[in-house]
């Protein structure tokens, strides 16, 4: 018998499908037991077939795995859909009364609950409810106390009045009774309990609470699947702490009101998927060259052009890497699991303003859509530490003024990182622009003044590689001469298939990248090691053809970036003095 | 605020490379003048610039300001005020950077009724390209990719704006210093979204919308002692009227709410703790 159980309901969209699953979940983690969530849907609101995934365990989940136990079926599609997962002793729970379930055929191995879940819901206060039933029905197959469902229908229905809570009991408790009444089975299934309290939030929940958590005030976005759950989970909330969220018209007006934010000051922030990156891409540069904090969430989803609205890939490395055209600097940061959907934002925060450029947290759609149980001290509030960066105190402006008293909001430092002030900082005012700018943020084509802004900008990147821990996280077996390399959200599915591989006495050792830019120079790791295996959710590799390229001999390089084409005498020159020094070109 | 501010504390040291003539010019001194009329100084305003020959207007003027990318300077107006509403914000743009490749924003800041300023510098041609139609151009207006003219509709952006919901649309004409002023004075003093179209003739490519042209076509509303800003119906005559420029405030609701206001917006966001809020472990808790 497995440690964990695989439940699911499935039916059309509009069935209430994932209001039904969620209560399930936040009933198991009220009794104090692990969940993790997948969906099965469509871009639709209505018809198809969608499903509401929960794999349960008394220990962390952190996957899904292909194996379903207990499968509530409100159309045959739901069935068919999952016939691969199903398994001889699967418990299937339908409504033999709806007419398109009248010829379901239950597989010989499996086991068919056909409870009148419609007729019992109707027995208890209404049609509406007869996902309830089933959920009753669900608690008796798998022996879990029907007291916790009782809990989450509380929170779900509590503040639609005492009656619909209690008409929901009911209903529940029916269905339930049903099955001790008209089956005489004994179910395999015994979902124990814990005193744990957990949490239990999803991906997208996760970025909206660290944006709150990293004093993000501002918020602005255009509804995408599959982030809009961030803006949804921000609306209402923010205000408390004195934000605001602004739907915006679209995602290129979405990125410069973030931007129009975060010049005035405000920790601003916007989330989108990759049709939204595209648009804002055109914006990106802009941040970069002003040196605007701005913190840019893509929830990837399948590409290219609409894709896969509701599929899983992490197609948009490539893009977010290099996306825009000229040369800015950007900061990546791909969160792990769903608890570091959290902290990479508030990291995304301070990477931000300490080091004024837009950073890219790049989850997807598999942590966006997953609900995950964590105890709470995972997000520790006391934890967070807001870093601020060069912004100028009020007294110090003039420190950073010319001899004319004018400030100069990039002024080429040493460490590449310019002062800041507010708007409404006395003495402090300034323009900032799009153009290739001076010091003082003014335009220029001067050609010494050009590299030495493009130097500057690169330098802020150099001391932030110095300055900051681009580390990865490490599992599995160290000594390992197998290395498993991944980004993103596949770490959760990559450590628990080490624990199948160990079972075949296969060791591995695990790399979990969260850094895309920065990140770790993992030359010495895949050197050393014989077998090395990049994973990632697209298909070309993009992760692996960074690696490659990180790990390749270098080539000498010239480069010329003053706004000039290249001489023919000068490059002639050059290349001399790159022969003069002696390097060999190895590739 | 200090009460001494004089209109050239706005001014930059940098001098515009406008071509002489160019009815940008006398937009820019106007808005200049509004705000230190208004009580504002330069480290308390916050301008916003689009692309085209009116963009530059960021680098000539002195306050906060940022010059972003074609026809998106209202959103970020619309950020700056949203975060810090004791700003002054003042968006300025062209017709082709308003109308044509930021038209989209526009209806949108429009409606959105930020208590900010909107001043669009209207040549009816593309200047900084050198002479192409733009959407403001008339039907038979030739240029270099108009040989025989656009053949199509110019916008009405004082419609669009009345379509949108506006609640104070205005118009003016650069080379008219003092009413300018003034009108953009007005813009700055409503409690909501301020819109000027300014006339600002092209002196090097649009030979038809030239000073003589507006000088001579030119109808100023302050003079009609009939005219009612506040009458829907009035204003929405004069808008729709083909045969005849406006100057003056078209069309004012005074009664309007703001955005800012509607959406309790009072706070400079740039103001927040060192670490997390107080009770942010609530947020945690609303997951149990």
């Amino acid at each position: 018998m497995h440690k964990d159980l695989n439940w699911a309901i499935g039916g059309e969209a509009g069935d209430g499908i994932d209001s039904t699953g969620k209560i399930f979940a936040q009933a198991l983690s009220r009794a104090g037991r692990h969940v993790f969530t997948s969906k099965d849907f469509a871009s639709r609101i209505r018809g198809g077939y969608t499903a509401y995934k929960v794999r349960t365990s008394v220990e962390q989940v952190e996957s899904v795995v292909d194996r379903l136990d207990i499968l509530i079926a409100l159309t045959q599609r739901t069935v068919d859909e999952n016939l691969d997962e199903l398994h001889e002793g699967s418990v299937i729970i339908y409504d033999g009364e709806r007419t398109t379930m009248q010829d379901l055929e239950i597989p010989d191995e499996m086991i068919g609950l056909d409870v009148p879940l419609k007729s019992l819901a109707e027995d208890a206060g209404g049609a509406i409810m007869r996902n309830v039933v089933a959920l009753g029905v669900a608690c008796e197959v798998a022996s879990f106390p029907i007291e916790k469902l009782d809990e989450s229908l509380e929170k779900r229905f509590g503040d639609k009045g005492t009656s619909i809570v209690e008409n929901n009991k009911e209903a529940a408790r029916l269905g339930q009774e049903y099955v001790t009444e008209n089956y005489d089975h004994d179910f395999e299934y015994e979902l124990e309990t814990t005193d744990n309290d957990y949490v239990l939030l999803n991906g997208d929940e996760a970025i909206g609470m660290g944006a709150i958590a990293a004093g993000c005030r501002f918020y602005a976005g255009y509804p995408i699947t599959p982030a809009t759950d961030v803006m949804e989970y921000l609306t209402g909330r923010i205000e408390r702490y004195g934000g605001s969220v602004i739907q915006a018209e679209d995602e290129l007006s979405a990125i410069n009101l973030a931007l129009g934010a975060a010049r005035a000051g405000a920790r601003s922030m916007t989330a989108t998927s990759g049709p939204g990156i595209d648009l804002m891409t055109e914006t990106f540069g802009l941040v970069a060259t002003t040196e605007t904090p701005l913190v840019i969430c893509d929830v990837m989803r399948s590409g290219p052009s609409t894709g896969m609205p509701t599929k899983q890939e992490q197609g948009d490395l490539n893009q977010l890497l290099y996306g825009g055209h000229g040369e800015v600097p950007r900061f990546v940061l791909a969160p792990t699991t769903v608890a570091e959907c959290f902290h990479k934002t508030v990291e995304a925060f301070n990477l931000a303003e300490k080091y004024q450029v837009p950073v890219y947290v790049t989850s997807d759609l598999s942590l966006a859509v997953t609900e995950q149980t964590f105890a709470p001290e995972e997000f520790d509030m006391d934890e967070v530490e807001i870093e601020r960066g060069n912004l100028v105190e009020p007294s110090d402006v003039e420190a950073w003024q010319n001899d004319q008293g004018q400030f100069q909001p990039h002024y080429p430092t040493d460490d590449g990182i310019s002062p800041r002030t507010l708007p409404g900082t006395s003495g402090g005012a300034h323009m900032t622009t799009g153009l290739e700018h001076d010091e003082l943020g003014r335009r220029t084509e001067d050609t010494d003044v050009r590299i030495e802004q493009v130097d500057k900008r690169t330098r802020k990147v150099e001391t932030a590689i110095e300055r900051e821990n681009w580390e990865y996280r490490e599992f599995g077996e160290e000594d390992s001469d197998t290395l498993v390399i991944s980004w993103g959200s596949n770490e959760g599915a990559i450590r628990e298939a080490l624990d199948f591989l160990e079972d075949d006495g296969i060791s591995v050792r695990f790399l979990s990248c969260s850094y895309m830019f920065p990140r770790a120079d993992l030359t010495e790791e895949i050197e050393n090691a014989d077998e090395v295996i990049v994973v990632e959710c697209n298909a070309g590799g993009q992760f692996a053809d960074l690696l490659e390229h990180d790990t390749l001999s270098r080539v000498d390089r010239i480069n010329k970036y003053n706004g000039v084409r290249f001489k023919a005498d000068e490059l002639a020159s050059e290349i001399k003095d790159v022969l003069a020094t002696g390097t060999e070109v190895t590739a | 605020m200090s009460s001494d501010v004089r209109f050239t504390d706005f001014k930059s040291d940098k001098q515009p490379t406008w071509c002489p003539g160019c009815g940008d010019f006398g937009t820019m001194n106007g808005m200049m003048k509004a705000l230190a009329e208004t009580g504002n100084d330069p480290d308390n305003t916050f301008v916003v610039a689009g692309i085209g020959c009116s963009g530059k207007i960021g680098t000539y003027m002195h306050s906060y300001a940022l010059h972003g990318v074609h026809g998106r300077a209202l959103p970020v107006g619309i950020g700056v005020k949203a975060a810090n509403p004791e700003l002054e914000v003042m968006v300025a743009g062209g017709d082709g950077d308003g109308y044509s490749i930021g038209v989209g924003h526009f209806i949108h800041a429009v409606r959105r009724n930020m208590d900010m300023t909107y001043v669009v510098m209207d040549n009816r041609i593309y200047g900084l390209t050198k002479g192409q139609f733009s959407p403001t151009s008339r039907e038979d207006f030739e240029t270099s990719t108009s040989p025989e003219g656009p053949k199509q509709a110019p916008v009405n952006p004082l419609a669009l704006a009345l379509a949108a919901g506006g609640t104070f649309i205005a118009q003016s004409f650069s080379s008219d210093a003092q009413r300018h002023a003034e009108i953009v004075k007005q813009a700055v003093e409503h409690d909501g979204f301020g819109f000027v179209n300014v006339y600002s003739p092209c002196v090097t490519f649009n030979d038809v919308d030239t000073y003589d042209y507006f000088r001579d076509s030119l109808v100023d509303l302050d003079e009609d002692e009939e005219y009612d800003a506040s009458d829907y119906d009035q204003a929405t005559e004069a808008i729709l009227d083909n045969d005849a420029e406006y100057q003056g405030v078209i069309y004012q609701d005074e009664e309007s709410t703001s955005y800012n206001e509607a959406h309790g917006l009072t706070e400079n966001m740039a103001d927040i703790p060192d670490g997390a809020p107080d009770d942010a472990m609530d947020l945690v808790r609303e997951f149990y």
